[in-house]
């Protein structure tokens, strides 16, 4: 999409550039504006015959080209960008915010210092920014060993919890990423008791350390695709189907569903795909008289098997 | 190209107001700039003084501070001029560090609309001698927001104004129509919430913005609203989710099971063999029940009695369950071949 909304701003923003970047490469310019190289030679050649009234040629904005470089050397006027509008100090100091109050996400010295450099900058542009907050769970004890591996490259060694199973175990992974996704944050890598790449919930880390031996994940390990979320179903997946009563709602709020029919007096009917059943066993015996599995017909069997055992625990006292 | 020209004619326009440091009257700008036409009559002069309003629209529209005045007392009619004081970025420059940190943070939002305007205010930063690094390698923070509601309810934030939309409150059959005046969106675990004050309900309330259902509507006077002082809008959706410990329970565990009940713990004893019992904070009852059922025959609730009740009624609901399971079924099934039917 091209129009004069998204092209002014660029073309104002690529004077100044230009003007503090002189003999500046071509490709250079274009990467930092995400542009293609033959749009910054179009934007250039709009540039040059634009200036101020009269237009003669001591009044135009001037560039020189030679060979792969550019060099402006009369802006007319536009000397300095535009200041920042409302959404732009608001997502940047937002996220400045996040980083600094997030228990070791990041080193808060270096970041508040840019905070208040950006919000300076930004004046009363800035002030909407505290109607925004975004709390994520920082894991302050064990983020920062995860970075320090991942800037140095080293194997980590983690005793972990799987929810699923209720099991810890201990595993050695080749670090490869640090994600934040919906508030939570994961360790992704290389784990060599599964052979596989895996992604581990930091809130479920109960010990970590810096082995002294090199990570080297495989080259051909794929990493995850996050754009359509953490999870996603794989074809050998089991389809469940859960009847929700209106307390339940929640359910389809919070686990991707392939589906969710209404039934009426907030009455539902979720479909979910998941890899392991445990955690659908234990959402059901939580869900209690609100939610039911409806299929597949073995696993609600075990919900109630798993039901009768639970009570057994309280008839003894 | 028409785009071009109209780019073209506007990056004009902005560079002679830029200049000037009188106010220029509309005939004096239509000389200045090229490409508003020069015809003398009545339709062309109404053709440009049309474009040249649509034009003044678009540059307030990316903030650019135009200026209305007279240069004295005596001129009638009112010119316009750019003051590079209120257009210029102010001087900003970043140390190593800091344009990492700022790099990291730009990397943070994922959707629209926070995502483009970090786009565009990096371009400024650019433009003004600051390189952002590419990034550390194997960092990322991501916040998304795919809630529809985000980015009406984030302007009615921005803008101070009124919202109406309709919103789904659990165990209420249908959504119900809400008033509001918008404090703040905030995002925790994962979700975005909308703190606002209800009009109707006359009582600050905390609104999930997956439940809001349609299109949200601004209503009234921008900056219309208010927020009392010190409000703490990150403790308000806090406290509606009601995460404030009140009561302690004793929980008897399996050894080496439940892990993230036991997270909470703030006293374990060993019970028998292979047994412990935690004692465990928790605010509500129901949603204490909830977790810990889950565990199944792993945790068993010993006191104090409303949480034992609670997840005690959950298992007799379930183990009991295969004559009401049946009627469950049946009526999805009764529902879902009435579906099909009428399609």
């Amino acid at each position: 999409m091209s129009g004069p909304l998204e092209e002014l701003p660029r073309l104002l923003a690529l004077v100044p550039y230009l003007l503090t970047r002189p003999g500046i490469a071509f490709a250079t310019a274009a990467a930092d504006f995400g542009i293609t190289e033959d749009r910054l030679r179009k934007d250039l050649n709009l540039l040059w015959v634009c200036g101020l009234p009269g237009h003669y040629p001591g009044d135009l904005i001037e560039i020189d080209f030679e060979g792969d470089t550019i060099t402006l050397s009369d802006p007319q006027g536009v000397v300095r960008p535009l200041r920042l509008s409302v959404d732009e100090a608001l997502a940047l100091v937002v996220a400045l915010r996040t980083l600094a109050e997030t228990p070791g996400l990041a080193d808060p010295e270096p970041v508040l210092r840019a905070l208040a450099k950006v919000e300076a900058a930004a004046g009363t542009a800035a002030a909407p920014a505290d109607r925004v907050a975004v709390a994520l769970e920082g894991e302050g004890t064990v983020l920062p060993v995860v970075r320090e591996a991942l800037a140095r490259q080293k194997v980590l060694r983690l005793v972990y919890w799987t929810a699923g199973r209720d099991e810890t175990t201990e595993r050695d992974v080749d670090p490869v990423r640090l994600l934040v996704v919906e508030g939570s944050s994961y360790l992704e890598g290389w784990c060599r008791r599964a052979e596989g790449m895996r992604v581990f919930h930091l809130g479920r880390v109960q010990e970590l350390e810096i082995l002294d031996e090199d990570a080297a994940p495989p080259r051909d390990a794929p990493s995850r695709d996050l754009s359509q979320g953490l999870f996603q179903p794989a074809p050998g997946d089991t389809v469940v189907r859960l009847a929700l009563e209106p307390g339940a709602a929640w359910v389809a709020d919070f686990y991707p569903c392939d589906a969710v029919e209404e039934l009426g007096d907030g009455r539902q009917v979720v479909t979910l795909r998941t890899s392991g059943t445990a955690w659908i066993r234990r959402l059901a015996l939580s869900l209690g008289a609100s939610g039911r599995v409806l299929e597949p017909a073995w696993l609600a069997q075990r919900v109630r098997e798993d039901a009768r055992s639970a009570l057994a625990g309280y008839a003894d006292r | 190209m028409v785009a071009a020209k109209k780019t073209e004619r506007l990056l004009n326009l902005v560079i002679c107001l830029l200049a000037t440091r009188r106010y220029l009257t509309v005939q004096q700008i239509r000389e200045a700039v090229p490409g508003y036409g020069s015809g003398e009559g009545a339709a062309e002069e109404e053709a440009f003084r049309r474009m040249f309003e649509r034009d003044k629209e678009e540059l307030r529209d990316l903030g650019i501070p135009l200026e209305t005045g007279s240069n004295s007392g005596w001129d009638d009619e009112p010119g316009y001029r750019i003051a590079q004081r209120d257009y210029q970025l102010p001087e900003i420059a970043l140390e190593p560090d800091e344009a990492a940190a700022l790099g990291l943070a730009a990397r943070l939002w994922q959707s629209a609309p926070l995502a483009g305007a970090t786009g565009s205010a990096l371009l400024k930063l650019r433009a003004a001698g600051i390189e952002p690094p590419e990034g550390a390698t194997g960092l990322e923070p991501r916040i998304g927001a795919t809630e529809p509601a985000f980015e009406s309810c984030l302007a009615g934030v921005v803008q101070g104004q009124v919202l109406r939309f309709d919103y789904r409150t659990a165990g209420r059959p249908a959504p119900e129509s809400r008033q509001v005046e918008p404090w703040g969106v905030v995002s925790w675990h994962g979700r975005w919430y909308l703190v606002a004050h209800d009009l109707t309900r006359q009582a600050t309330r905390v609104f999930r913005l997956s439940r809001i259902t349609g299109p949200v509507t601004p209503e009234g006077m921008t900056g219309a609203v208010v927020i009392p002082d010190g409000s703490d809008l990150r403790a308000m959706v806090v406290e509606s989710a009601g995460d404030t410990p009140t009561t302690t329970a004793r929980v008897r565990v399996r050894t080496g099971s439940c892990w993230e009940l036991r997270r909470t713990a703030t006293a374990t004893a060993p019970d028998g063999a292979g047994w412990e019992v935690v004692e465990l904070p928790y605010s509500d009852h129901r949603r204490f029940a909830d977790r810990v059922a889950g565990y199944g025959a792993d945790a068993v609730v010993l006191s104090p009695d409303e949480a034992r009740l609670s997840v005690v009624r959950r298992l007799t609901a379930l183990a009991e369950e295969t004559a009401t399971e049946k009627t469950g079924t049946e009526k999805v099934a009764t529902e879902k071949t009435t579906a099909e039917e009428t399609a």
